[in-house]
């Protein structure tokens, strides 16, 4: 059981992280305290053609040399500084936040067709993956992850969420189940433009990590809602699909449903399981996928985990509970539990 | 005592069910809850007769859990499992409801006036005297009714939406009765779940409790009592005899 909430503003009329602290919080019988997190898009203005690195460092002394090194081996760091944090007693500080505004240089990866995006993805998978005192746990640009282990008001309250102005808000209270809580184990998990957060678990995390890692991700997190991410990265961004199609290969009609389609429907319901079918994602789940235009929710085909979705103006909100939104928004109105597998989607106007 | 009335903002649902098992140890039998919202397992296991909860705003999860005698009435929506293994009492939900709805219900009743989420009256039970009952105005998700043993289930498609258009509907029930207004598609049918057209005596046995309904929400009952219904049964005396047990 976790808790999960995400808002956004259509019109990118910013958010201070105040009410999402609040709603997550209302929502702490759904964590154990062990792990809380809140990503949000349009913070970082004034670098926002850079990519904003957020890093957990073990030690800095030991561990900043080698990860700058690396950094400047694949383009420019253009500012970097400590992430601003404010102790909190009920919190282990056990890695120093560190942030990095990074511009890489596509000039080093000349085969590709998105050559900086894949050398960001490039780094992260190396750096995570080799476990080296750093770990870069947020990669997109004017946006940033800031999660720990703790409970949603410490994690809030160490990382001043105050402080930050979105358009467009993830946040996650967790309660693990079949891994341990750490720092880098919380929600949302990032890469480039995507976060996503995540309530329930991904029983075929096996078959979907063994696929995602045969295109060059690397699943370094101990925990299955990162798989998550690069599959949304790679659907969406690398084969071109759109957020709908991807989630219909992550949660597919059954095939006898497919059977009653119109023959049309059928073809293509067809061919998104058969080509995606180890894409497809079995277990108990709700979750929110937020890329810089667009705020997507959808849960397993059966629904084993709930969803509720809302509206008031200009915003969205998808979440576990029509409470935890009634704290952002008391009288948000059209209220209501999308189906099971049918993707909730909120767009930017602009 | 007369009303009292608490203000629920921002307390914890520990103490706001101290201050209610308090009141009613006292004798006191009508209670007012402003401002609740996302309180879970507010009035769970408390016992009482002829005492009232009105709960105005959106509680938590898990209301009136283990609950045996009281009635809640709440003015707003109410989260995943209200009536979470009731004993007896009544839940009056002038709302929707989530997921779960009256989950292994053991008696008393459920009225919700809008809609109800997935696997609505999952495990309701029931025992000689004790068959509970969960009514629905509006329209149910999937799985209405899984694994039933007992009790009485009505959804009666009021808000222009047919009860139930998902799949599912009674999948290993195994007793109780799902009633709903029209029918359900074929395709809907859940698993070891058969549907039939009500005989008269049926009828004559649910048509009071419809009317109760229409008359805690203020609906005209007319057109209730005149529409027909389906009712949804398991197939067979023990239809998962084989799937689970070997003899």
């Amino acid at each position: 059981m976790c808790g999960i909430i995400g808002v956004i503003d259509r019109r990118r009329q910013l958010m201070d992280g105040t009410k999402i602290k609040e709603a997550l919080a209302s929502m702490n019988e759904r964590g154990s305290g062990e792990g809380a997190g809140y990503v949000a898009y349009g913070i970082y203005p004034e670098y926002k053609e850079y990519y904003a690195l957020h890093v957990f460092f073990d030690h800095i002394r030991e561990h900043k040399v080698p990860l700058e090194d690396l950094l400047e081996k694949w383009g420019t760091i253009v500012h970097d500084e400590q992430i601003k944090t404010c102790e909190q007693p009920n919190l282990r500080k056990v890695h120093t936040p560190w942030r990095y505004f990074f511009r890489p240089d596509p000039t080093l990866m000349p085969k590709s067709t998105t050559p900086e995006e894949d050398i960001i993805t490039h780094l992260v998978m190396k750096v995570n993956s080799e476990r080296n005192g750093a770990l870069i746990f947020s990669s997109g640009k004017n946006l940033g992850v800031f999660k720990a282990a703790g409970w949603p008001e410490d994690v809030a309250n160490f990382y001043r969420i105050q402080d930050y102005k979105g358009y467009l808000w993830l946040a996650h209270n967790r309660y693990p189940t079949n891994t341990a809580g750490w720092w880098g184990g919380a929600h949302p998990f990032n890469l480039l433009d995507w976060s996503v957060v995540h309530n329930g678990e991904i029983t075929s995390y096996g078959t979907n990590r063994r696929y995602i890692e045969s295109f060059g991700y690397k699943c370094t997190m101990y925990t299955d809602t990162e798989v998550v991410a690069y599959l949304v990265d790679l659907l969406v961004r690398k084969h071109g699909l759109s957020e709908k199609m991807a989630v219909r290969a992550f949660a597919p009609p059954f095939w006898e449903d497919i059977d009653r389609m119109p023959a049309k429907e059928q073809e293509l319901n067809r061919a998104i399981r058969l080509t995606y079918g180890s894409a497809m994602m079995n277990g108990p789940f709700a979750i929110c996928v937020a890329n810089e235009n667009t705020l997507v929710g959808f849960t397993d085909r059966i629904k084993l985990r709930p969803l509720v979705v809302g509206e008031s103006g200009d915003r969205l909100f998808i979440s576990s509970e029509e409470a935890a939104i009634r704290r952002i928004d008391k009288d948000v109105g059209n209220i209501f539990m999308p189906k099971a597998g049918e993707p909730v989607i909120g767009r930017v106007y602009v | 005592m007369g009303a009292v009335h608490i203000n629920a903002k921002d307390i914890h649902y520990t103490q706001l069910n101290e201050q209610i098992r308090t009141i009613v140890a006292r004798g006191g039998k009508e209670i007012i809850l402003d401002n609740i919202l996302g309180q879970r397992f507010i009035a769970d296991g408390l016992r009482g007769e002829n005492v009232t909860i009105t709960i105005n705003g959106v509680p938590g999860g898990d209301l009136a859990m283990f609950m045996s005698g009281p009635t809640i009435i709440v003015h707003g929506n109410a989260d995943h499992a209200p009536g979470n293994t009731m004993d007896k009492g009544t839940v009056i939900i002038h709302g929707s409801a989530g997921d779960a709805v009256a989950h292994s219900m053991r008696g008393g009743r459920i009225y919700v006036r809008d809609n109800i989420g997935y696997r609505g009256g999952i495990h309701m039970k029931q025992y000689m005297g004790k068959r509970p009952i969960l009514v629905v105005g509006g329209s149910a998700q999937a799985f209405l009714g899984e694994y039933m043993a007992g009790g009485l289930l009505i959804v009666l498609g009021l808000n222009d939406a047919a009860p139930v258009s998902e799949r599912g509907v009674g999948s290993g029930i195994h007793g109780g009765e799902i009633i709903v207004r029209g029918e359900v598609e074929e395709k809907y049918l859940g698993m070891g779940a058969k549907q039939q057209p009500l005989t008269s005596e049926q009828r004559a046995e649910i048509l009071p409790v419809i009317e109760d309904f229409a008359r805690v929400f203020n609906i005209d009952k007319e057109p209730l009592l005149a529409a027909e219904y389906s009712r949804i049964i398991p197939a067979h005396a023990r239809p998962f005899a084989n799937k689970y047990t070997w003899e």
